[in-house]
């Protein structure tokens, strides 16, 4: 499903990755300056490695010896971050529909239906992203990303911006997506309880290193 | 209210003519030039940033003279233009339109850049991983953004062209009807005895039509504000 295998120098940080998964739910465990950022915006494409290969779901996206680069809008991700990053002028049913239109993508009512209904966002749609809580606004992200119909979903601390009853707020949500939406995910975290409930396997990256990999009982 | 002379509206049609046009025509220019600005590093951004400002430093009659001196008949360019596709500036309402349009440029593009350094590049990266080609990017995150930003350069710069006149009269004259535009009219009404009048008229006119340009400009600053905070 994911490979990544990657060097990248950023000015005094090296970072330097190695592991391959085919779990649902990827964690990527660390402190915060670990490289867990960067390293997600390198699958993304956002960031490009010095050295070496990412393969998202059987296709070769980064290769640096063959000189591959595949640009981040043409690699069918999805990427929530920690601060939402809505479209501010546009409603929450348009950003929503943003992915589909980008791709050119038939509209799917039945997706988008049951995308809406995962998250509980039916009732936000004629609304602002400026209108909306901090929970809202990353409910809603979580909608965009997945109507955006992506093979891999990237999320980069998505609860990391809210405080502690929003994120259990939807914490619920997330399981969920886990369970039913049927996208494989990478998800950032430096909580170990979020992690415990979430991920299937764990990436631990202390200072640019991958010190451990495994079943979840590797937190311990 | 005013009781303006045929005359005296055929200025203001063409004055207005010539602002809108110039206008419309430096826009596509400004924008692309102002999201070089804002967006890009490259070798000579500071030589090209200070040729777009330099009309507003220049003396006009020096802005004038080097366009008269390009797109006049017998100029570089002019002479091209006239003989192969048959676009005549000099002593053209056209001419004029050029003339007001470069005064225009540095006060059209420098709203433009500023609202669009002002957007959260995350954004943009957001609607890459959507999908979004960098062309698509552009036209449905940096631009509708920016939008207020534009139509205040595009009010700014309208402002500027209808009021030009330096550059304008040395390039194109000041011919009744073809580049006799109200500053160019005025100018003219307050050197000919009993112009007062009409000189009066149009000052008025030109006050109104500035006023409201700055007034509009500043009501979509304010809209850029809004928008970017999403309510």
């Amino acid at each position: 499903m994911l490979r990544v295998d990657i060097e990248k120098q950023l000015g005094e940080f090296s970072l330097s990755a190695s592991f391959a998964s085919e779990g649902r739910v990827i964690g990527l465990f660390g402190a915060s300056g670990a490289g867990k950022t960067s390293l997600v915006n390198m699958i993304a494409g956002l960031l490009r490695p010095d050295r070496g290969t990412i393969v998202i779901d059987g296709e070769t996206v980064d290769d640096s010896t063959a000189r591959i680069h595949v640009p981040t809008w043409r690699r069918r991700i999805g990427y929530v971050f920690q601060d939402a990053r809505l479209f501010p002028h546009l409603t929450v049913a348009q950003n929503l529909d943003y992915g589909r239109r980008m791709n050119g993508l038939a509209p799917d009512p039945a997706q988008h239906k049951r995308v809406i209904e995962l998250l509980d966002i039916g009732a936000l749609e004629g609304r602002r992203p400026g209108k909306l809580s901090g929970g809202e606004r990353q409910r809603v992200a979580l909608g965009r990303a997945l109507l955006s119909r992506p093979r891999l979903l990237l999320l980069d601390e998505p609860l990391g911006a809210l405080d502690e009853g929003r994120k259990l707020e939807i914490l619920p949500y997330l399981v969920r997506l886990r369970d039913e939406a049927n996208v494989p995910m990478v998800y950032v975290s430096h909580d170990v309880a979020e992690l415990r409930q979430l991920a299937t396997q764990i990436v631990m990256l202390k200072q640019g290193r991958v010190t451990s990999f495994g079943g979840v009982k590797v937190l311990t | 209210m005013l009781d303006i002379s045929p005359a005296e509206w055929t200025a203001i049609l063409l004055s207005l003519r010539v602002a809108v046009i110039a206008t419309l025509v430096a826009t596509p220019f400004g924008i692309a030039l102002a999201w070089l600005l804002a967006r890009r590093d490259f070798w000579g951004k500071s030589v090209l940033d200070a040729l777009v400002h330099l009309p507003l430093v220049l003396p006009p009659v020096v802005t004038g003279y080097l366009l008269l001196l390009t797109f006049g008949r017998r100029g570089l360019v002019g002479g091209f233009l006239a003989d192969h596709l048959g676009i005549v500036f000099a002593f053209r309402w056209t001419g004029a339109a050029l003339a007001c349009g470069l005064m225009a440029f540095p006060l059209l593009v420098r709203p433009m850049r500023l609202s669009i350094e002002a957007i959260d590049r995350r954004l943009e990266q957001a609607a890459e991983t959507l999908g979004a080609a960098p062309w698509k990017v552009f036209f449905t995150v940096t631009l509708p953004l920016a939008l207020p930003g534009v139509l205040a350069g595009m009010v700014l710069g309208f402002a500027k062209a209808i009021g030009e006149f330096g550059a304008t009269i040395t390039f194109v004259s000041n011919i009744p009807g073809e580049t006799q535009t109200i500053s160019s009219a005025i100018y003219s009404l307050i050197q000919t005895p009993d112009g007062d009048a009409a000189a009066g008229r149009l000052v008025i006119v030109s006050i109104v039509l500035a006023l409201g340009a700055l007034i509009a400009a500043e009501w979509f600053a304010r809209r850029a504000t809004a928008r970017l905070h999403g309510n």
